[in-house]
């Protein structure tokens, strides 16, 4: 029987498997950032141990820090105590770190397929769940905790079960205005937001196909908003055309032997999936969440599920419980009502690509003046693209400030937050309650539905603003 | 790491499904640098009005004092978000050492057990029959039989467990013991895979 792209390199990298237990399985590349990293290095210190592979190690500084003035030294004394023990443990063990002010700074997810570190066939962790993103590379990519962030300190393995698999095929063409965030959206509220919990999911169809690198990021970054241990894309030309030429990628004749390594990482036409579903890409809309988990998600132009559709009575409580926190009404409609944030950032939706999409929108207008914003590259280096390729003038006169790469205010964790109570318009991945800032807000949305925003003030469906 | 043979013991019932890693503990209190004193922290806007600790929820279960005990149980999906796992270590610093749940989130099952909590997957019956009963009502979780009892009713279930978690949590063992003890084996895979 055939494999799945899954099988080939997952049991490439099975140093053996415990009899009734977990795999040991091996680590290519191990990210590490400042909040997840320090109990990990004090943890091997007590135990007299030393990192075994530091030079497979890359670490930045991302969660817990400012996006305004980088410059200057951090405010918040908590803050800057844990991003300079980040800096004094990987001077101490060798690890190379990319911290604030370096030029390779930024989100973990975003740096490293820029930089060429993320590669097909790999196995890649990193103490942060949306480590899920590198998938769309081809590589098993996928969070773990600090006691595993240890491991792979002491080791360069971790112990894992081997996770189910499932294929979602999404075929046919998206409607005018719909990107790959929608997708994703529609995928989980679909499916529900532990729908996948147990399994790694394989995205495939014409309509992945068509999907430019960052989009694909964009769907495997949000795997683990349906509890998935990742997600997964077949590399091909779009995956390599991508990759050549970046500072760590494989050159010359190296490239060329990697290369023909990468073609063969593909799903066999007889593999076996525990489950597959098929998405037409056609029915996707624009979607929104309404609610305090990623799976309460609809089209823009949906309604509130109503009281009487939910049966399980812990169901109904926690529905109630959601709709009160968001401050909204079983059954009502979503267009129209004024936002008072709108959010353009994380690991999700802060590349280039997203930029482009929403210069492509407030070219040559106004922002309404009622909107608050944080606007977030997620790297360096998409900051110096945006202002390389002119977008840093189209944001200026249309109102708006762009600020310095980090994490910002998807996780209520360094100085950007929302306020209690107010609604944020967010191209982030999760909407749990106070997840931006105690008492927030959060609506999930594409890059575009958020340029939409921007403009109105208001949810807005984003078809409506275009030809 | 702490091991864990049998416990019986009241609990707190948390009749909340997708509680995830932002509510056990938000990031906002994530910037320490050790493992300790996450406790107080624990489901902290749930816990407190306006972040205050002078201002308890009352309506909240770890406010109410009727109930008591080292066995969270929570409905279905736990865990569920960011891999943190100072979310595991503000369980425990709590004093849990259980949490029983219809279903956990991977990653959260995981950094339990990797300190010394354990992770009992029930049926949603049986679950329901846990909500059902009386805050004065024990729990009995027998690692060791992979057991776990409503005491009141004698209503009892088994649970899955992996044989080397198994051991690990009965003797205190933990993972990254095991893996130091077989380093010659992964030097050797090396050799193989980085050719």
């Amino acid at each position: 029987m055939g494999k799945t792209i899954f099988d080939k390199i997952w049991d490439k990298h099975v140093v053996k498997i415990i009899e009734g237990g977990p795999s040991v399985l091996y680590i290519d590349k191990h990210l590490i950032h400042e909040v997840t990293s320090p109990q990990a290095f004090s943890g091997i210190e007590k135990r007299g141990a030393k990192l075994f592979r530091p030079n497979q190690i890359v670490a930045t500084a991302d969660h817990n820090v400012p996006t305004m003035n980088q410059h200057l030294p951090i405010a918040d004394q908590l803050s800057k105590f844990q991003v300079d023990t980040l800096i004094d443990n990987c001077k101490k063990h060798g690890v190379e770190l990319y911290g604030l002010g370096h030029p390779n700074q930024g989100i973990v997810h975003v740096i490293g397929p820029e930089l060429g570190i993320t590669q097909p066939g790999m196995t890649i962790v990193c103490g942060d769940s949306h480590t899920s993103t590198h998938g769309a590379f081809g590589s098993i990519a996928f969070g773990i905790g600090t006691s595993e962030v240890e491991m792979v300190f002491a080791a360069q393995c971790v112990m894992q079960t081997k996770p189910k698999v499932m294929r979602i095929n999404i075929e046919g063409s998206l409607q005018n205005g719909v990107v790959s965030k929608d997708i994703i959206l529609y995928i989980i509220a679909k499916i529900s937001a532990s729908g996948a919990t147990g399994y790694f999911v394989e995205y495939a169809g014409s309509a992945i196909r068509a999907l430019s690198m960052e989009a694909r990021m964009t769907i495997c970054n949000m795997s683990i908003e349906m509890g998935a241990r990742g997600g997964i894309i077949a590399p091909d030309e779009t995956t390599y055309a991508y990759m050549k030429g970046r500072p760590f990628a494989p050159q010359g004749e190296y490239w060329n032997k990697k290369l023909t390594e990468w073609k063969k990482l593909y799903t066999d036409a007889d593999a076996k999936f525990d489950l597959e579903i098929n998405i037409n890409a056609a029915d996707i809309d624009p979607m929104i969440t309404y609610g305090t988990n990623p799976g309460m998600g609809l089209s823009v132009t949906g309604k509130v599920p109503t009281m009487d559709s939910i049966s399980d009575p812990t169901e109904k409580q926690n529905f109630e419980k959601a709709l009160a926190y968001m401050g909204l009404k079983a059954g009502q409609s979503l267009l129209g009502m004024p936002v008072q944030y709108v959010f353009i950032g994380s690991c999700t939706n802060s590349r280039i690509e997203d930029f482009r999409l929403v210069a492509s929108i407030i070219k040559g207008k106004q922002k309404n003046a009622s909107v608050k914003t944080l606007i977030v590259p997620g790297s360096q280096e998409v900051a110096k693209q945006i202002k390389a390729e002119g977008l840093d003038k189209i944001f200026t006169a249309a109102g708006i400030e762009i600020r310095q790469a980090g994490c910002s205010a998807c996780l209520g964790m360094n100085e950007d937050k929302i306020p209690a109570g107010e609604y944020c318009i967010s191209t982030s991945n999760r909407n749990f309650e106070g997840r931006q800032g105690a008492g927030a807000r959060t609506m999930l949305v594409s890059p575009l539905t958020a340029a939409a925003a921007l403009l109105t003030g208001k949810i807005t469906d984003i078809r409506t603003m275009l030809n | 790491m702490q091991s864990l043979q049998k416990i019986t013991s009241r609990f707190i019932p948390l009749r909340i499904e997708n509680v995830d890693t932002d509510q056990i503990i938000p990031a906002r209190f994530l910037k320490s640098t050790i493992k300790e004193g996450f406790g107080k922290n624990l489901f902290r806007d749930w816990r407190y009005e306006n972040d205050d600790e002078t201002k308890p929820k009352t309506d909240f279960v770890l406010n109410q004092k009727q109930f008591t005990g080292e066995i969270l149980v929570a409905a279905k999906n736990f865990g569920s978000g960011s891999s943190r796992e100072h979310a595991a270590w503000s369980i425990q610093d709590y004093g849990f050492k259980v949490v029983v749940s219809s279903f956990f989130a991977d990653i959260f099952k995981n950094n339990a057990l990797n300190n010394g909590v354990l992770p009992v997957t029930v049926t949603d019956a049986f679950l329901q029959a846990i909500f059902a009963q009386s805050a004065e009502s024990t729990l009995t979780i027998d690692l060791e039989k992979q057991t776990i009892t409503i005491d009141t009713t004698g209503a009892s279930e088994s649970f899955e467990i992996n044989a080397y978690k198994k051991t690990c949590m009965l003797n205190g063992y933990d993972d990254i013991d095991y893996l130091l003890s077989m380093k010659e084996e992964i030097e050797k895979f090396e050799l193989n895979h980085n050719k």
